[in-house]
């Protein structure tokens, strides 16, 4: 189910708001609206679902829109355009009132880049800010903002002053003053992007950790492809306030929209993210433990092109591979059954569909034989050949790669 | 061909003052005797104990204010307050001495009860200017004006509106040194860094939770200088004050200049110069929070 739900969301600076209302209609890009009527496109007819629990990032460089959207979320910034449902209401639908009472104090937080802490007062009573807000009572909300601030790792420093604590730490506090009014979603913008490139690491493991035990749904910001990645269960990936694409890291890394996306995933080591699921040949050829003899097998390689083949027991389970050479040693022997001169399980290794890609690598320096993907049943699934692996891996495509041959290659 | 026009600002003007003697009357009286009240009052109070009984209180309380953040009664205290102790005492002892007792309550309370009335109509106004753009650009310019007219030309209205006496004098006090304490109070709220306010407003804040929990205390350094710029704008005004009737050291001033009397007018400068430098290393401590100083130790 979609916790969130945004259509068509478009935010204008400027006066002439409606001609460049119309010109957005018309599909106008942000320059071509800034030329004709003055007017500064924030967000450009943004639509995006977010699923209940999930990290979302929405990943763009400076002046892409990202934080603008992400204001529009709580309406620090009110959209020109489009509707915003969050669990099926219109947020830009409340009122000033509900807004506040209903919806900004209890539905979402926010993290700020820069903390936005109150240097006034102590680390405790900054995370006890948001239920202070709330007229919650002293001593329940400073007991609360305790507990919050040992899960983030800051027990000890309650009383300390938020001047005194170090970005990182900081950032901390403002995660725990998020968290401590228990809010169904956390906006966080660029949470991580003015810390030290360590602390920033450090607190992306945390988040993740977090995130198991608290299950929100997050948005999160960033202009960091690797932060995206690695925190994101999805990204959107924004340019002059359009969104150029929506989908799974690895979606994005494999299948980029444009010529935008793909120059920003070129460089991005892809090996930890794209996974066996998507380089493995699905449904492929394999050889029947029980009915399939050496012949039978012979053909099957032929016709696929192939000089091995997972062999498969009656229920569909992964039992190991033959090679050509053995079938062909076994017709001419006259022996029948391909278990003598198949690779068992234990002799080749099998692999899950998530297993990234940087994994599978090291498990074809000691065999020659394709790679069986099994799922949870043991049930074969697909193939990995060790060509697609070095192809993904690099990151090009076969028309790349002819390309480099013919430049500069030597051609044997 | 010479064009002859001649327009009668000051006729305009005048006729505006005298029509609002004449019809409201009723409202500026109400302020006179409203204001006399409070500056009797406080005369009272400051005269009714022994002189050095007062002098003792206010060197305890020069103290106490410029030794902030550190323990009452410690070596760092001390060293930072106790210069102003002894200079309060040794300052108001010679003032005493010199027969300038009365004279130096009365020029403190006409002090107190006109940068008080400053303050209590320019912090709300800074506060309404930093919330609306429009209301600043109004505002703005009117200071400007109350700041560069000559201090003398308001007080001809002011005889007019008031009569002459403390009253007076306390409302060309007020038009003086007013402006200080709405420009920083506006300025203050409006430097707040803007991303503490939005997390404020993210978390539900109200307008009222906004100002009170976030911006007047993150303002507060700044506003506090503007208390003490109008306490001090309010003491250069004693002299100019006294044209109107209005008592205290101011007076003994000017009526030095008037007798071309050197002895008068320097003893009386002199106290002057004194209550200056009281108020303002008073005041001037009242931005500085105990925790502030304790952490820089």
């Amino acid at each position: 189910m979609s916790k969130i739900k945004v259509e068509d969301l478009s935010v204008i600076f400027g006066k002439r708001v409606k001609e460049a209302q119309d010109l957005i209609k018309q599909g106008k890009n942000k320059v071509e609206i800034l030329n004709e009527t003055g007017c500064t496109v924030g967000v450009n007819n943004a639509s995006l679902e977010i699923k209940e629990g999930e990290v979302f990032v929405v990943m763009g460089l400076s002046g892409s829109g990202k934080s603008t959207l992400l204001r529009c979320f709580n309406r620090l910034i009110e959209p020109t355009t489009g509707k915003l449902y969050v669990d099926d209401q219109n947020v830009l639908d409340l009122n000033d009132h509900d807004l506040r009472m209903k919806y900004r104090r209890e539905k979402m937080t926010m993290v700020f880049q820069h903390f936005g802490l109150l240097p006034h007062r102590s680390v405790s009573s900054n995370v006890a800010f948001g239920l202070e807000i709330q007229g919650v009572d002293e001593e329940t909300r400073i007991n609360k903002a305790y507990d919050v601030i040992k899960t983030v790792g800051l027990e000890g420093y309650e009383e300390k002053m938020t001047g005194q604590l170090s970005g990182g730490m900081q950032q901390r506090v403002g995660l725990a003053r998020a968290l401590a009014t228990d809010p169904e979603i956390l906006l966080m913008d660029e949470a991580f992007s003015a810390l030290d490139p360590l602390i920033r690491t450090n607190m992306q493991d945390e988040l993740l950790d977090l995130q198991e035990k608290v299950h929100k749904t997050i948005l999160f910001i960033t202009h960091d492809l690797d932060e995206a990645l690695k925190l994101g269960d999805r990204i959107a990936i924004m340019k002059d306030g359009k969104i150029v694409q929506t989908g799974t890291p690895e979606e994005i890394l494999t299948n980029p929209a444009n010529d935008y996306v793909k120059a920003f995933v070129e460089n991005v080591d892809r090996g930890g993210i794209v996974t066996a699921n998507t380089v493995m040949f699905n449904n492929p050829a394999n050889v029947r433990i029980k009915q399939d003899g050496p012949r039978a097998a012979l053909r099957k390689m032929s016709n696929a092109g192939v000089t091995s083949l997972p062999v498969i027991d009656q229920e569909g389970k992964f039992i190991g591979f033959v090679k050509d050479d053995d079938m062909k040693e076994m017709e001419d022997k006259g022996l029948r059954d391909i278990k003598e001169y198949m690779y068992t399980k234990e002799e080749v290794t099998a692999v899950t569909p998530d297993t990234p890609v940087a994994d599978l690598l090291p498990l074809f320096l000691d065999t020659n034989l394709n790679l069986a993907v099994i799922d949870e049943n043991k049930k074969l699934i697909g193939v990995v050949v060790h060509s697609t692996v070095i192809a993904e891996m690099i990151g090009k495509q076969r028309k790349e790669v002819q390309q480099i041959r013919k430049e500069g290659g030597i051609n044997l | 061909m010479t064009i002859d026009i001649d327009i009668p600002l000051g006729n305009w003007v005048e006729s505006g003052v005298e029509w609002l003697s004449a019809n409201a009357s009723g409202f500026f009286d109400g302020i006179t005797v409203g204001v006399d009240a409070m500056v009797v009052t406080l005369q009272n109070i400051l005269l009714f104990p022994h002189p050095y009984v007062t002098i003792l209180i206010l060197a305890v309380i020069a103290y106490l204010m410029t030794s902030k953040g550190h323990k009452v009664l410690s070596k760092g205290a001390w060293k930072a307050g106790g210069g102003m102790f002894i200079f309060t005492i040794v300052g108001l002892l010679l003032l005493e001495l010199m027969g300038y007792w009365e004279e130096t309550m009365n020029s403190i309370a006409l002090i107190l009860v006109s940068a008080l009335i400053a303050l209590v109509i320019g912090i709300p106004l800074g506060v309404y200017a930093s919330r609306h753009d429009r209301a600043e650009q109004a505002i703005r310019p009117i200071l400007d004006f109350m700041q560069t007219l000559p201090p003398f030309v308001y007080l001809i209205p002011a005889i007019i509106f008031f009569s002459v006496g403390n009253v007076p004098g306390v409302i060309a006090t007020i038009v003086f040194a007013l402006p200080p304490a709405v420009r920083l109070t506006n300025l203050g709220i409006r430097n707040v860094q803007k991303d503490v306010v939005e997390a404020s407003i993210a978390f539900g804040c109200t307008k009222r939770q906004l100002l009170y929990k976030v911006q007047i205390p993150l303002a507060k350094p700044t506003i506090l200088a503007g208390v003490n710029q109008v306490i001090m704008l309010a003491l250069s005004m004693v002299v100019i004050a006294s044209m109107v009737g209005a008592g205290g050291l101011g007076q003994a001033v000017y009526k030095g200049i008037l007798k071309a009397d050197m002895a008068l007018g320097f003893e009386a400068g002199v106290g002057i110069v004194i209550l200056a430098i009281f108020l303002d290393r008073v005041t001037q401590s009242l931005g500085i929070s105990r925790k502030q100083v304790s952490d820089e130790e």
